[in-house]
């Protein structure tokens, strides 16, 4: 398999931990007329936390459904543990939480983890699992009787009641309030740290700024960005300026260095490269300007801003960290 | 890439251990889930047993087809109407909403082998189709004066038993192409005038002559001749073109399944 990597991947490999264990390699993978995923490329190494980032119909889930055998591609190869994914002998080192409708509701939360369990040849004890989804005070309950954080929890459950090396989560936080997807996050987070690979696809960006060792962002099908979260934030260097003024948006938005402006109530929010050079000219053009603050621009404006670049030029900016970093 | 070895390795005598336990759990809870399911099992088994109670021990209790006295005689028929509500509601209706709100991709994402999944349904189907025969027997024998030796009952039951994968079968088959919100509807409005056309509700002796003739191209009239043979109430004998054509239309069945099945691999998925 050595072999047939091309010489820039190899050295991409060198400089990073962790051998490869998964991999998407020259992707295209068409649904009828909508091309989903375009010259794809994606590899996943041992121990890291990736998470795919990027809006709706960017393509995320359908990279995990490649990458768990349940989608063909259209063009390229997809290896997971250096095999087929649909192979037994790799999948029973996967395990998945995928984005499902109907969860047969009349099986209690301990019945679907035993039944799940019995898949994998070395699975966690049932107590184990329980206590790792934060799930033992409800492993009696029906699946139907659950609140939708507790389904996601045993939704959860299912993927890494098996022990699996690689976890596979698709959106696992979709829909849950603000306290439901810190549990998840924590549970997350254990899984790395028990040494566990995993794979998380995200339209939060906070999910990935704090959950992610290195973040990909996808649009419409390619890769615009990759690199950890700092490098993404610093990447668009995005500081976010908040004012109330007389001047327009569409005056501010012609300024020199500005990304984006948005009103928000009375006061606008201002996505700028550098703030210094910006509050100079803001403060010389309006002199009634007040209530100034200015924050460091969060993986949401650096998401924004990498997402428009892409959408008005309609091309892939560079992907910053294969030949830089 | 490893295939070879895959394949040896899943042979081995641990795993073939462990391959039954899957198997078992799964058939384990897919019983439980349609257990507790009161939609299937109020549907599904209450409804035969009400039709016998009514239409077999109140009304009619003296009449007869032929030399069968009626409550005899609907033991057979509301069991073939049973066995095929079971198996269609649990393959087609189950199929469809499984396939269609994600559950099904769930699965085939585990290391589940993907036969445990199916096996697993006719099983239950089966145990279902067990329950409601042995239920119009034991209220046919307590109630309706229904006098069968047991040779007869063993075989009524087993005929009914195995009748019911065929249904199973086109269950599969509807659940592939139907959706998860049209697949209880569709799959009504083929059992129920089935059932009728197929003389399980009223003796095809009481219907038309014509409709006596198109019974004859319908599957649950073929396993209900089969049934009633047992109980000396068939109409020309026990005859193998019976098996016969439930065995052709269990093939094309898993045909026309098979169809769906590779239709959703190719399919597109958001």
């Amino acid at each position: 398999m050595i072999a047939t990597m091309t010489r820039s991947e190899q050295q991409f490999e060198a400089r990073n931990e962790g051998a490869v264990i998964a991999s998407l390699r020259g992707i295209g993978k068409s649904y009828g007329e909508i091309q989903a995923l375009r010259n794809f490329n994606l590899n996943i190494r041992a121990g890291e936390l990736v998470a795919l980032l990027g809006p709706n119909g960017a393509g995320k889930t359908t990279a995990v459904k490649l990458l768990l055998g349940l989608a063909k591609p259209t063009s390229g190869s997809v290896t997971v543990f250096g095999g087929n994914p649909i192979d037994p002998e790799f999948r029973v080192r996967t395990g998945a939480m995928l984005q499902v409708a109907k969860v047969p509701e009349t099986l209690r939360v301990r019945e679907h983890i035993d039944l799940f369990s019995s898949y994998y040849p070395k699975p966690l004890r049932l107590a184990e699992t329980l206590a790792i989804a934060g799930l033992e005070e409800i492993k009696n309950r029906k699946f139907g009787e659950l609140s939708g954080g507790q389904r996601q929890r045993v939704l959860f459950a299912l993927a890494i009641c098996g022990n699996p090396d690689l976890v596979f989560l698709d959106e696992p936080t979709v829909g849950l309030d603000v306290e439901a997807r810190r549990l998840l996050w924590d549970e997350i987070r254990k899984l790395l740290a028990r040494g566990k690979t995993v794979l998380l696809t995200t339209h939060y960006l906070q999910e990935a700024d704090s959950l992610a060792t290195r973040v990909v962002v996808i649009n419409r099908g390619s890769i615009i960005a990759e690199g950890t979260p700092a490098q993404i934030k610093s990447q668009t260097a995005g500081k976010q300026i908040r004012c109330v003024t007389n001047l327009s948006m569409d005056v501010v938005r012609r300024m020199h260095g500005v990304l984006n402006v948005r009103q928000d109530r009375d006061a606008l929010e201002i996505q700028a490269k550098q703030a210094e050079p910006l509050l100079r000219e803001l403060l010389n053009r309006d002199l009634s300007i007040s209530g100034i603050e200015v924050a460091s621009a969060g993986l949401e404006e650096a998401f924004v801003a990498l997402t428009r670049d892409d959408n008005n030029s309609q091309q892939q900016i560079s992907r910053s960290n294969k030949n830089g970093n | 890439m490893a295939t070879n070895s895959v394949v040896l390795a899943s042979f081995s005598p641990g795993s073939l251990n462990r391959q039954f336990s899957i198997y078992l759990k799964e058939t384990k809870y897919e019983f439980l889930k349609y257990l507790r399911l009161p939609v299937y099992s109020f549907s599904v088994v209450m409804l035969p047993l009400m039709f016998y109670v009514l239409f077999g021990l109140f009304m009619n209790r003296q009449g007869s087809i032929g030399p069968v006295g009626l409550s005899t005689y609907l033991i057979a028929s509301y069991g073939t109407f049973g066995v095929m509500g079971a198996s269609l509601f649990a393959n087609g209706t189950g199929v469809a909403s499984e396939r269609g709100l994600g559950w099904m991709q769930v699965k085939q994402a585990s290391p589940m082998p993907p036969f445990a999944y199916f096996c697993a349904k006719f099983v239950v189907s089966m145990i279902f189709g067990l329950i409601i025969v042995l239920s119009l027997l034991t209220l046919g024998i307590a109630f309706g004066g229904v006098h069968v030796t047991l040779a007869q009952a063993l075989k009524l039951v087993s005929t009914l038993v195995v009748g019911a994968i065929p249904f199973c079968a086109m269950g599969l088959a509807i659940g592939y192409f139907a959706g998860p919100n049209s697949a209880p509807a569709l799959v009504n409005m083929i059992y129920l005038p089935l059932s009728f056309f197929s003389g399980l509700w009223v003796p095809l002796e009481a219907l038309p002559k014509f409709l006596q003739k198109f019974a004859v191209a319908l599957p649950p009239y073929h396993l209900a001749q089969l049934a009633l043979h047992f109980v000396g109430g068939d109409r020309h004998g026990l005859n193998s073109t019976h098996w016969e054509y439930l065995g052709g239309f269990t093939l094309l069945c898993l045909g026309i399944a098979r169809l769906g099945f590779q239709r959703d691999e190719g399919k597109t998925y958001g």
